[in-house]
């Protein structure tokens, strides 16, 4: 073949000879030689690349050689049915849409499961529970099309061993059953459609009432006696103390497959862990919003003290909206994404302590303290709803189970993340109007 | 970005090392590229010498986020959304909040128009050092008629100016408030199935982004999408549909989760900024509250993935509040350092009889309390100690926050409690109680611990202050 290859920056160099006075200075800025000789070879991103190079080229072109004189628009407009030119107003539409068809791959790196954790144990297996809860079991992030969430999200509710200091709106809801457990378990399993109960034995904390570890013990029998949900067992935080409560409470608790709270670094997570698999219970592993402390707290529980894989739930730490949740959520994320990616130290369901939200000044304060603040408006309102965003957001990281204390955030966030899961039906809404919406 | 690595985008830039830019080599100015804290015409070399005009197009492609980024509105208050390259915020961050607009409708009376424009415009909550503010105002037209459509608009722009979405399916109503607002670059919702040719045409004449709309239909969506950017029509905004409630609402979820990991994987024609429309809820729902509480359950959700735009109704507080907070978690960069500098501040205009005040480097702390007590018109010194960027309780029980800390700090500032104050005081969160024996020892100085929460330290003062003894 006797093809004259061209550079496009020789084109200018023909029209410079031309000697138009306007094209001083005119520079063509593509330079590539176009040698399209077909047959492949062609892949469509460097098609793609040279198509615009050679778009803009030939823009750059028109223009000279509208300044020439030519009546580029014209051919244009005849040639192409569009205009490139930048005087024209008037508008280009296409006679028909361009099908389109969308496809997205799934993920591909998300090969692992989060193991399966259950808690309470019916009489079948040796407890007295009326049901058991299965958390985790999941092998894609929530409720995400890659993959079928098995089990739902649960809300256990907070029961306390002695009246605590509380937010006006939550208060308000116990006052009548807060000097006594039973009752309490009661009614947040009755009224408040409670998943679980969680049993906090705070007033074992030396620095407050400093109950005996066996006294404790006795409340969580009662609780045990109220409610036939699966419990979750709680101590004080103290972590000279903890371990001895959890002690005592795991073994009345024996057979009922209890979650005891919490295993951490900074006590001796060991007699806690004995304690949980001497009577058959599983362990909450709590860690403060590090990836890596909880790796390593996980993997000391499984291989120093041989608790089994599918008796370990993981609380890596909630920290309310506005208030360190930026960092609770990706935390949270982060674990659930390499448990999924096949990070054997991190494939545990999580827990959430979400009732920490009421920690948050825009939860309980009546108003805001700053002048400068627009109205915060009632905070029988604020309160709930802090609450509720909290957990939902969690909930999106990967979060399995809830804590939690007021009834409105329970219902409502049972409510949302049933619907995300897809076990709430209702009726099919038009929407294709809603502009006209009168409210 | 196409670019994975500093070096890839080293290769475009000019390689001289000249330190215009502010980095001591462009190997340096290469990784700020890529982690998208320094733009391309940082490089001044790059922008003004003609021999690397050609690298600066190729590498300002290669550059450019997956999302495309729109801009909406003029001057200060115009907002930009999309823009991102990453589907997780720890990988990166994500960029341009997700802007929220609050609808008004054009058969609202004018008194109720004005209030209402009047407090979304004005709303703000103090948080680290700044004030959260609501970003737009949607224009809904509920007449259908233009002429009150128009005059809707003209009252939003002769009241605030803050950026507008105008909402019609109606082609003439889009054209009666585009005449209006066209200088104020609106964004128009929406194109669909049966209006897209002339909507595309208003998009052309008056050159304004829009929002396409394709309520569950991706194909539709997408073919929208793909035949606007074939007109030329750059900026796009993409509807898929907020059902509210049901098993539609997980539909909603996994379709804003597909178009975006499809933009992000580079589908050219599906990378643009995403809408939701919380307000949806208000279809269901008919008490304030119940509607108000789904709304921001909805807005949550799609502030965390992938909502780029939404459109809101409720304007209570206790909606507001969440929703601004949790597209302000989302969108903190999780890169940058929250911390302030250590030193002793000064709050009014102190002398020597004012407290003394401690507290953490952490800027939620820090920001907090200063603002707590400047609010409240206390004048005031406040030790700021290195703490590592850790709040009061945390630093506390991690030995950040300690007697030898405070002596630390306050000396490094020159700031000395006997001659510089008449009580020589300090006084401590009330988180950080048990350091008050130590406190008392390293500092030879009195001290009073305050309240738990700064928020009531300033009417703690007022019983507390000044101390009994000298
Ligand atoms: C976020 C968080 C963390 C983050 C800290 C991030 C950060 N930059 O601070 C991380 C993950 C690092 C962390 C780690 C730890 N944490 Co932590 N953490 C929290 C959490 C969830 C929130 C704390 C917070 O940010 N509050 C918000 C800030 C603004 O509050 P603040 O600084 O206290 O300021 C307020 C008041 O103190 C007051 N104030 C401030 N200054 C002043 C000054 C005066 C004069 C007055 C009057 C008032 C005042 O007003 C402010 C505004 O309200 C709390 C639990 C909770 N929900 O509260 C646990 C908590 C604080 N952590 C705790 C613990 C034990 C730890 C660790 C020791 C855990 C461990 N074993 O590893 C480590 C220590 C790490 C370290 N120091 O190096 C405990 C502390 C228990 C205790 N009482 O001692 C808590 C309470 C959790 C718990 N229930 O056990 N933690
Ligand atoms: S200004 Fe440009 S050329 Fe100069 S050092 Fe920075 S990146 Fe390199």
């Amino acid at each position: 073949m006797t093809n004259k290859n061209i550079k496009l920056s020789e084109i200018s160099d023909i029209f410079k000879k031309l000697d138009v006075e306007e094209l001083e200075g005119v520079t063509i800025e593509g330079d590539i030689e176009l040698d399209i000789s077909g047959g492949g070879g062609l892949n469509p991103a460097l098609a793609y690349a040279l198509g615009h190079e050679a778009a803009q080229v030939s823009l750059h072109v028109a223009n000279i050689a509208r300044m020439l004189g030519y009546p580029v628009d014209q051919l244009f407009a005849t040639s192409m049915g569009a205009v490139p030119a930048a005087e024209t107003t008037r508008p280009n539409v296409l006679d028909e849409l361009i099908p389109s068809k969308f496809e997205v791959s799934k993920v591909a790196e998300w090969n692992n499961s989060i193991e399966e954790v259950t808690l309470g144990a019916t009489s079948a297996d040796g407890g007295s529970r009326k049901n058991t809860i299965t958390l985790g079991g999941e092998n894609a992030l929530p409720y995400h099309f890659d993959g079928e969430m098995p089990h739902r999200n649960y809300v256990t509710m907070d029961v306390f061993d002695m009246p605590i200091g509380m937010a006006k709106s939550v208060k308000e809801n116990y006052e009548d059953v807060i000097n006594d457990p039973a009752d309490w378990a009661k009614k947040v399993v009755n009224d408040f459609n409670a998943d679980m109960v969680t049993i906090h034995l705070i007033s074992t904390d030396p620095l407050i009432n400093d109950t005996p570890a066996r006294e404790a013990a006795k409340v969580v029998e009662d609780v045990l006696q109220a409610v036939d949900v699966p419990i979750v067992i709680g101590g004080s935080g103290n972590p000279q103390k903890d371990p001895e409560v959890l002690e005592k409470a795991a073994e009345v608790a024996e057979g009922e497959r209890v979650l005891l709270a919490s295993a951490s670094l900074n006590l001796d997570y060991e007699r806690v862990a004995k304690a949980a698999t001497d009577y058959g219970h599983a362990v909450l592993s709590w860690t403060q919003l590090e990836i890596n402390a909880q790796k390593e707290l996980n993997r000391k529980l499984m291989k120093q003290c041989g608790v089994p894989r599918d008796s370990i739930v993981m609380d890596p730490t909630t920290a309310a909206l506005g208030y360190g949740l930026d960092y609770a959520y990706t935390n949270m994320e982060r674990i659930r994404l390499a448990g999924l990616m096949g990070d054997d130290e991190l494939t545990f369901p999580m827990s959430s302590g979400t009732t920490n939200a009421w920690g948050a000044r825009e939860s309980w304060m009546k108003e805001s303290p700053m002048n400068e603040d627009s109205n915060w408006g009632p905070r029988e309102y604020r309160g709930p709803i802090w609450e509720i965003i909290t957990g939902l957001t969690l909930s999106l990281a990967g979060n399995d189970l809830f804590m939690m204390m007021h009834p409105t955030s329970v219902e409502v966030l049972k409510e949302i993340t049933q619907t995300l899961f897809g076990s709430v039906e209702t009726e099919s809404l038009d929407i294709t109007n809603w502009i006209g919406t009168e409210v | 970005m196409k670019l994975n690595s500093p070096l890839e985008a080293y290769k475009y830039l000019p390689g001289t090392n000249c330190g215009e830019c502010g980095e001591t080599t462009c190997m340096a100015f290469a990784s700020h590229l890529i982690d998208r804290s320094y733009k391309l015409t940082d490089c001044k070399p790059m922008v003004k010498v003609n021999k690397y005009s050609k690298k600066f197009d190729v590498l300002k492609q290669l550059l450019a986020p997956e999302i495309h980024e729109v801009e909406i509105g003029v001057g200060e208050r115009a907002v930009k959304i999309g823009g991102d390259d990453v589907l997780f915020r720890h990988k990166l961050t994500f960029f341009n909040k997700t802007a929220l607009a609050y609808d008004v409708w054009d058969t609202m009376d004018e008194k109720d128009l004005v209030e209402r424009i009047k407090k979304i415009d004005d709303f703000k909550k103090f948080y680290v050092g700044e004030f959260l503010t609501l970003d737009m105002i949607a224009v809904r037209s509920t007449s259908n008629d233009p002429e009150k459509f128009a005059a809707t608009v003209k009252k939003v722009i002769d009241t605030t100016d803050m950026p507008m979405v105008l909402c019609s399916f109606n082609p003439a109503v889009l054209r009666a408030g585009l005449d209006e607002a066209a200088d104020k670059k609106p964004l128009i919702y929406a194109a669909n199935q049966d209006n897209w040719q002339e909507v595309a045409e208003l998009v052309q004449e008056y050159d304004v982004a829009v929002t396409v709309f394709a309520p569950n239909d991706l194909d539709l969506l997408k073919s929208l999408a793909g035949t606007f950017s074939g007109m030329g029509i750059k900026d796009i905004v993409l509807d898929p549909g907020t059902f509210p409630t049901g098993k539609e609402l997980k539909t909603t979820f996994n379709n804003f989760l597909k178009i975006r990991r499809a933009g992000i994987n580079g589908d050219h024609d599906i990378a643009f900024p995403i809408m939701t429309v919380p307000m949806t809820a208000w279809m269901v729902y008919d008490d304030d509250v119940s509607a108000s509480y789904w709304e921001t359950v909805i807005a949550s959700i799609f502030s965390v993935r992938y909502g780029d735009i939404m459109i809101l109704h409720s304007i209570e507080p206790y909606a507001l509040l969440p929703q601004l907070h949790i597209r302000d978690t989302i969108y903190t960069d999780p890169r940058t350092p929250v911390t302030v500098d250590p030193g002793v501040m000064e709050v009014g205009s102190p002398d020597a009889n004012s407290p003394v005040i401690v507290t953490t480097n952490f800027a939620l702390t820090y920001y907090t309390v200063e603002s707590d007590l400047a609010s409240s018109k206390v004048d005031c010194y406040i030790l700021v100690v290195d703490t590592e960027g850790i709040g009061v309780e945390a630093a506390v029980a991690g030995g950040q926050l300690t007697a030898e800390k405070i002596k630390r700090d306050f000396e490094a500032a020159e700031f000395d409690l006997k001659t510089r104050t008449n009580y020589n005081t300090v006084i401590l969160p009330g988180l950080a109680a048990r350091l008050q024996g130590d406190v008392e020892d390293v500092l030879g100085a009195n001290v009073l611990i305050g309240s738990a929460d700064s928020g009531r330290l300033p009417g703690w003062l007022e019983t507390n202050w000044p101390p009994t003894k000298k």
